[in-house]
């Protein structure tokens, strides 16, 4: 930071309405984090730490960055599928909780009971991680609903998918909040594949933005690897709820770089390697990076300096979870029913 | 003491609780401008307008999400299904949305919300809406379930259901909403978690509840006592889960047989979980093996011949307690 302070930012750029070095660093860096949060992850995994479904982020980032961390307030809502522990560093989790969850310990942010598909974080309104393809998308309806009910100036984001969008529960909430005009950013991750299988293969429309017009639902297509056009985007979409309720649907074209959970090759049956390569063209940490650098804001030193800043938080959060003790036997029958927390 | 029928004393229920706290709302299908598709909800739109009685296209799943959603973020959900057949396609949001959030979000996020409505069989209405569901959600950890035989049950326990934290899953029955009974004037609520006594006997114990309690086992008790000369205890265990197994136990205890009479199917029913716990608690004391009355193991007929086949009646629980008293 401080060998870039000589550098002045360039004043009303088109491409950064607004927005502060201080903002658009603490971008870059969150996007940096989870990329190598998430490496940090793939490695625990294969070294067998962490058990059962994991499903990595690397590639989407902008997607939770600009969204989550550039487009909501704090008390704004986040509910989304399994894929999420980027989602959920953006949102704010402490990123020491959701590698000690992964490994099953007692200071993860489930004490252990949820894993990587179930993040949850009452602190920062974070309602999780569900696992259950598309349910969770009606939770979403709910909360738009509940923020309405009391006259909140609130929005709850919703990530899913595409592959959610073909399911029930998908357009029974969409209809809901289309119906009731509730405060809910739908946001579709159109990563291409629904597992391993794409999108022209799983859904009659494959503009997946097109399915908000059944539910009178604004909707717009995304370009899901400029975290500012993502920014953009959900903050329009996020005032407009805060105005008038109405919901948005955005379809976010992104990309996963890595396969579908950890037992997934990056490519093989389903892509190629050509295609993997070529979209890893555009990765958007390096795309950030670069437009940073256009308008004077950093320097290539910089990256050095984020990358040896990241990687600490990142060790500091292995140094954590593994130091800390795996939940209690008496833990196993807590929390079934619930009894207040001694608030 | 006012006499009341079951509708209205769920009616009074709701209409309280929504009094009491700001935070309860009734949503579902028909609930609003049509007064509820069997009248429950007569007159809750009038006096407290859309905002808290919320009429829903037919979307089980959307509309009981948005309760669990609602739910997580603080407000006290009422959400009624037309009947608990239709549950089924909400079934995701019932057993893994609301009852398992508070385990799975390491205690983040409780879910204090009922969901209610009739179940089990009417007449003639087919097999897809004739469901006795309650063994099924009673497998479920995180869930509760409650069912009401009479009105005055039935208003106190869904006023503490609906101030319980934790989802609630609470059955009435089609043909009792008609049903009338006695409620003691002003507050009162009934904890869930206890059964009753409905009649004091001393030869056998009958465990049964919901219309099937009041409308099948009490009339058929008042028929084989004199019958067949026999003194039948008569317990209500009022909710379902959890269940009052100490009072079924010292029943037990007391008249060394037990006969179960549930509307559910035989396999894995509430009634083989009541004859585990008692078998179990109370081998010594019986001097015969527990009975069970349930439904026949049948998609539940159309035609009323074999409806009533089916269904527990006079004839197979006179058999039942035959049985145990070793009466040929």
């Amino acid at each position: 930071m401080k060998s870039t302070a000589a550098v002045a930012p360039k004043q009303n750029h088109s491409r950064l309405p607004g927005l502060s070095r201080e903002t658009l660093l603490s971008w870059y860096d969150d996007m940096l984090l989870v990329r190598r949060f998430e490496e940090k992850c793939a490695q625990l995994y294969g070294m067998g730490k962490i058990m059962g479904f994991c499903h990595l982020y690397n590639g989407q980032e902008a997607v939770s960055t600009g969204a989550i961390k550039g487009a909501l307030n704090p008390n704004d809502y986040v509910i989304t599928a399994y894929r999420d522990h980027g989602q959920a560093i953006s949102k704010g989790v402490d990123p020491k909780a959701i590698l000690a969850e992964l490994l099953g310990k007692y200071t993860g942010t489930t004490r252990g009971k949820g894993g990587s598909m179930h993040i949850f974080d009452r602190a920062t309104n974070f309602l999780g991680g569900h696992a259950i393809i598309g349910g969770h998308i009606p939770l979403a309806s709910g909360v738009g609903f509940a923020i309405k009910y009391r006259g909140e100036k609130k929005v709850c984001l919703c990530f899913m998918g595409d592959g959610a969008t073909n399911i029930g529960a998908f357009h029974e909430a969409l209809n809901l909040a289309g119906l009731w005009k509730l405060p809910v950013i739908f946001i579709i991750e159109n990563n291409k594949y629904a597992m391993g299988t794409a999108v022209e293969r799983s859904s009659a429309v494959q503009d997946l933005h097109k399915k908000a017009i059944a539910y009178n639902i604004s909707s717009e297509v995304v370009n899901g690897m400029d975290v500012l056009e993502i920014y953009q985007k959900v903050k329009a979409a996020a005032d407009r709820a805060r105005a008038t309720y109405e919901p948005t649907l955005l379809e976010i074209e992104t990309y996963r770089f890595r396969g579908h959970s950890m037992s997934d090759p990056v490519h093989g049956v389903y892509r190629s390697k050509d295609e993997v390569e070529s979209r890893k063209q555009s990765d958007p940490i390096i795309l950030l990076g670069e437009t940073l650098k256009e308008e004077g804001m950093i320097t290539d030193q910089y990256f050095d300096e984020a990358e040896k800043r990241i990687k600490k938080i990142v060790e500091e959060c292995v140094e954590f979870a593994e130091n800390s003790p795996d939940p209690p036997v008496d833990e196993l029958w807590k929390d079934v029913y619930f009894e207040g927390r001694g608030e | 003491m006012a006499i009341v029928s079951l509708r209205e004393a769920i009616n009074q229920a709701i209409d309280e609780e929504m009094a009491r706290d700001e935070r309860v709302f009734l949503m579902g299908e028909e609930v609003a401008n049509y007064q509820g598709a069997y009248k429950v909800s007569q007159g809750l739109l009038q006096k407290w307008g859309p905002r808290r009685i919320i009429d829903t296209p037919i979307a089980e799943a959307g509309f009981a999400g948005v309760g669990v959603g609602a739910a997580m973020v603080g407000l006290r959900p009422i959400i009624e299904f037309m009947t608990w057949n239709f549950s089924l396609v909400a079934y995701d949001q019932i057993v893994n949305n609301a009852a398992k959030m508070l385990s799975m979000s390491g205690g983040n996020f409780h879910v204090p919300i009922v969901f209610r409505g009739p179940g089990g069989a009417a007449h003639g209405l087919g097999a897809t809406h004739s469901q006795a569901l309650e063994s099924v959600y009673a497998h479920f950890p995180g869930l509760k379930v409650v069912m009401p035989s009479n009105c005055k049950d039935a208003k106190g326990l869904l006023k503490t259901s609906i101030r319980d934290d934790n989802p609630i899953v609470f059955i009435e029955s089609e043909v009792m909403y008609g049903d009338k009974g006695e409620i003691p004037d002003g507050e009162y609520t009934i904890p869930l978690g206890v059964g009753e006594i409905k009649k004091e006997g001393n030869d056998l114990t009958i465990v049964s509840w919901s219309k099937t309690l009041a409308h099948v086992v009490l009339k058929a008790v008042d028929v084989l006592q004199q019958e067949l000369n026999v003194s039948i205890e008569v317990i209500d265990p009022r909710t379902i889960k959890p269940m009052d197994y100490d009072l079924i136990v010292e029943s037990v205890k007391k008249t060394n047989r037990l006969v179960i009479v549930e509307e559910g199917w035989p396999f894995a029913g509430v009634g083989a979980q009541i004859s585990h716990e008692v078998t179990s608690r109370a081998f010594d004391s019986l001097d015969a093996p527990v009975e069970r009355v349930t439904q026949e193991d049948v998609p539940l007929p159309y035609a009323h011949n074999l409806e009533t086949l089916s269904l527990p009646n006079l004839d197979k629980i006179r058999t039942a307690v035959k049985k145990v008293l070793y009466i040929d």
